[in-house]
C-alpha cells in the first residue's frame, strides 16, 4: 500500500459502472445496521417461523409419522397456509423495517452527509435507491424468499401436479411480499428523511402503524363507515393479501386497499424527493 | 490556458429571491478566489456549479462542462469539500473516505488505498482508525478535504476550508492547498470571506457582493503591476540626490529623508543605487509597496456602493 506516497496525484485507474454504484450505499449502510446485536439476533429468529413451517410440512409427508397417527395429513397446504405463513412474517418484517429503517436516512440528514454523496456522479435517486435496497434485501429475507422456498418444498413433496394446481400461490406470495416490502420500507424512509432523531422515527413508524389502526377503528364507529380501514395500514395490506390468496374479503374492497396503499407510496415517494436534497432551501 | 470555470450571464433564484445575478467571467487560474462578505452568493454559486441549485438564467461551464447538461460529468471531474460540519457516523475516518471514493466511481480495493494516502497526504495518517464523530474541529476540515482529493479531482472545491480553525491548523490547511496548486494535478476554486487565506493561495480572485459580480482580479498581474510604486527612506546627502532621482524615469514626492516613487517602465534599480554613491546617500530602507488583496477588496467594495 503506497501510503509513503505523501503527495497530491490524481487517480488514473479504472472506474465502476454507474448502475452499480447505489449499492456501495447499501452495503455500507447493511454493515452499520448490523453493528447492533440486537438487530442481528432479531433478523435470526425471524427465520425460526419459515425453518418451524419447512418442518411440518416435512412431517405432513412423513408416511411414517402420518401411519403412526393413523392420518391422511396433519394439516392442509393450501392458499389459507401460505396466507398465515405471510401474515406472520409480514408482522415480522414490520418490526425488523421499526429497527433497520430509521437508522438509514436520518443519521445522514443530522451531520449534513448529504452533499457528500450528491457532489459525487451519484443521484438523489440513486441514494434513495440505495438505502432502500438494504430493506428490500432484508424483507425479501423474511418474506417471499422463505414463501418461496416453502412453497418449492411443498412441491418437491406433494409432486409436480400440486405445484402446478397451486402455481398463482407462488405469484400470490411474491406480489402480496412485495406490497408489503414497497409499503414498509417508503413508510420507514420517508419517516427516517424528516425526522432526523433515529429513535422518534421508529416511534414515529409505529405509532402510524398502532394509532393509524385505532383511528380507523374509531372513525368505523362513529360514522358507521368501514371507510375508517383506509387509515389502518395491517387492514389495508391484509385486504390485499386477502385477494391474493382467493380468502374471504374483510373491510373495504380490494379496490380501495390498492389505491390507499399506491397512495401512502407516492406520499412517502413526494416527502422523499422533498427532504432528500444536498441543501434545503429556505423559503421567504 | 483552458478556461476553468465560465460564467455566461448566471442568474440563480431561490425561495423567490434573487441571489446571484449576470455573473459573467472567465476564470483559467491554477487556484481561483471566490470572495466577498457573508452573504454574498460565494457558496451558492459553487452550488450551482455543482448542480445542487437550477440556474435560473444564462449558464455556467466548469472545465467545458455545461452545469445545465453536463451535471454528472461536471461531478466526475470535481471534489468538494462543503463548509457546514458533515460526516458519516458511525464511520472510521478511513472507511469514510473509502465509501466517498467509491461512489466517485473507485474500485473498492483502489478506494481504500487512496483513502490511506488521502488521509497520510492531509495529517491524519495516525488517526485514520478512529470514529469521525470523535474528531476534533480541525481534524473533520481535514478528513473533509480527504474525501474531497481521494477520487483525484481535476477540479479541488473548497469552501471555507479554514473555517474554525485555529492558527496552526489553519497554516497546515494553507500548505496543503499550495502544495495541491502546485502540483499542477488539479485546479483550485476557494471560497473564503477571508482575505489572507485567498491571498496566500489563489492567483485569480473574483469578488462578489450581494450577488454581483463586482470586481475580477489576476493578482499575479496586479501584484507585478503594483511593484511600480517604491517607498525610500535615506540618510546623508543633500537635495541633489532627490533632483538626480527626479530625473531617472520615475515620478518623485519628498518628504524630508523620505521619498516616494511611482516608477516608470524603464527604471532600473540598479540607478537608484549607483546615484545614492554618487551623492553619499545611505540608502536605509527601500519598500517595494503594493495593493495588498484587502486594498483591492476595499475598492471593490467601495466601487459598488452604488448599485444594489
Amino acid at each position: 500500500m503506497a501510503v509513503h506516497k505523501r503527495s497530491y496525484h490524481a487517480y488514473a485507474g479504472e472506474l465502476t459502472p454507474r448502475w452499480s454504484r447505489f449499492l456501495i450505499v447499501s452495503r455500507y449502510a447493511s454493515q452499520s445496521a448490523f453493528l447492533s446485536k440486537p438487530l442481528t439476533a432479531y433478523f435470526v429468529l425471524c427465520f425460526f417461523y419459515p425453518l418451524g413451517c419447512a418442518l411440518a410440512l416435512y412431517m405432513n409427508h412423513s408416511e411414517r409419522l402420518l401411519a403412526m397417527f393413523h392420518t391422511s395429513s396433519f394439516f392442509a397446504v393450501d392458499a389459507k397456509f401460505f396466507f398465515h405463513f405471510l401474515s406472520v412474517q409480514g408482522s415480522l418484517a414490520f418490526i425488523l423495517t421499526a429497527l433497520v429503517g430509521p437508522g438509514l436516512v436520518s443519521p445522514d440528514l443530522a451531520n449534513n452527509a448529504l452533499p457528500l454523496y450528491l457532489c459525487r456522479p451519484f443521484s438523489r435517486a440513486e441514494y434513495v435507491l440505495g438505502k432502500m435496497f438494504v430493506l428490500l434485501a432484508l424483507l425479501s429475507l423474511v418474506t417471499w424468499v422463505p414463501g418461496g422456498t416453502l412453497f418449492l418444498i411443498q412441491s418437491s413433496l406433494a409432486g409436480a401436479s400440486w405445484m402446478w394446481t397451486n402455481f398463482w400461490m407462488a405469484g400470490s406470495i411474491f406480489l402480496g411480499s412485495a406490497i408489503e416490502i414497497l409499503v414498509f420500507s417508503l413508510l420507514a424512509l420517508a419517516l427516517s428523511a424528516w425526522i432526523k432523531r433515529k429513535l422518534a422515527a421508529g416511534a414515529a413508524l409505529l405509532a402510524i402503524f398502532f394509532f393509524g389502526a385505532g383511528f380507523g377503528e374509531a372513525v368505523n364507529a362513529v360514522l358507521r363507515t368501514k371507510y375508517g380501514f383506509l387509515m389502518n395500514l395491517a387492514k389495508l395490506i391484509a385486504t390485499v393479501e386477502d385477494q391474493l390468496f382467493r380468502q374471504l374479503m374483510r373491510g373495504v374492497s380490494a379496490g380501495s386497499a390498492w389505491a390507499a396503499l399506491l397512495a401512502i407510496c407516492a406520499f412517502c415517494l413526494l416527502l422523499l424527493e422533498r427532504k432528500v436534497r444536498a441543501y434545503e432551501v429556505v423559503r421567504g | 490556458m483552458a478556461p476553468v470555470i465560465e460564467l455566461d450571464g448566471l442568474g440563480v433564484t431561490l425561495g423567490g429571491r434573487k441571489i446571484l445575478e449576470d455573473l459573467r467571467c472567465t476564470l483559467s487560474g491554477r487556484a481561483i478566489g471566490l470572495l466577498g462578505p457573508n452573504g454574498a452568493g460565494k457558496s451558492t454559486l459553487i452550488n450551482t456549479l455543482l448542480g445542487f441549485y437550477p440556474a435560473a438564467r444564462g449558464t455556467a461551464r466548469v472545465l467545458g462542462c455545461d452545469i445545465r447538461t453536463e451535471r454528472k460529468q461536471i461531478r466526475d471531474l470535481a471534489g468538494y469539500m462543503p463548509e457546514s460540519e458533515c460526516f458519516i457516523a458511525n464511520l472510521t475516518a478511513v472507511s469514510f473516505v473509502r465509501l466517498m471514493a467509491e461512489l466517485s466511481g473507485l474500485p473498492s480495493d483502489a478506494a481504500l488505498e487512496r483513502a490511506h494516502e488521502a488521509l497520510f497526504y492531509v495529517g491524519l495518517g495516525e488517526a485514520r482508525y478512529r470514529l469521525l464523530g470523535t474528531y476534533s474541529l480541525g481534524m473533520k476540515q481535514l478528513a473533509k478535504l480527504a474525501q474531497a482529493i481521494a477520487h483525484g479531482p481535476r477540479l479541488l472545491i473548497l469552501d471555507e476550508p479554514t473555517n474554525g480553525l485555529d492558527p496552526p491548523a489553519r497554516q497546515r490547511m494553507i500548505r496543503l492547498i499550495r502544495e495541491m496548486r502546485d502540483s499542477r494535478n488539479l485546479h483550485i476554486l476557494l471560497c473564503s470571506h477571508l482575505l489572507r487565506d485567498v491571498e496566500e493561495t489563489c492567483e485569480e480572485v473574483l469578488i462578489l457582493k450581494n450577488g454581483h459580480q463586482v470586481h475580477y482580479a489576476n493578482l499575479e498581474e496586479e501584484r507585478k503591476a503594483n511593484q511600480r510604486f517604491l517607498e525610500l527612506e535615506t540618510l546623508g546627502g543633500d537635495g541633489a540626490f532627490a533632483e538626480a532621482v527626479e530625473r531617472l524615469d520615475c515620478e518623485c514626492a519628498i518628504a524630508g529623508r523620505r521619498l516616494k516613487m511611482v516608477l516608470g517602465q524603464d527604471f532600473a534599480i540598479r540607478d537608484l543605487y549607483r546615484l545614492a554613491e554618487e551623492h553619499g546617500v545611505q540608502i536605509r530602507r527601500l519598500n517595494y509597496r503594493r495593493d495588498s488583496l484587502e486594498d483591492i477588496f476595499l475598492k471593490a467594495m467601495e466601487n459598488h456602493n452604488g448599485r444594489p
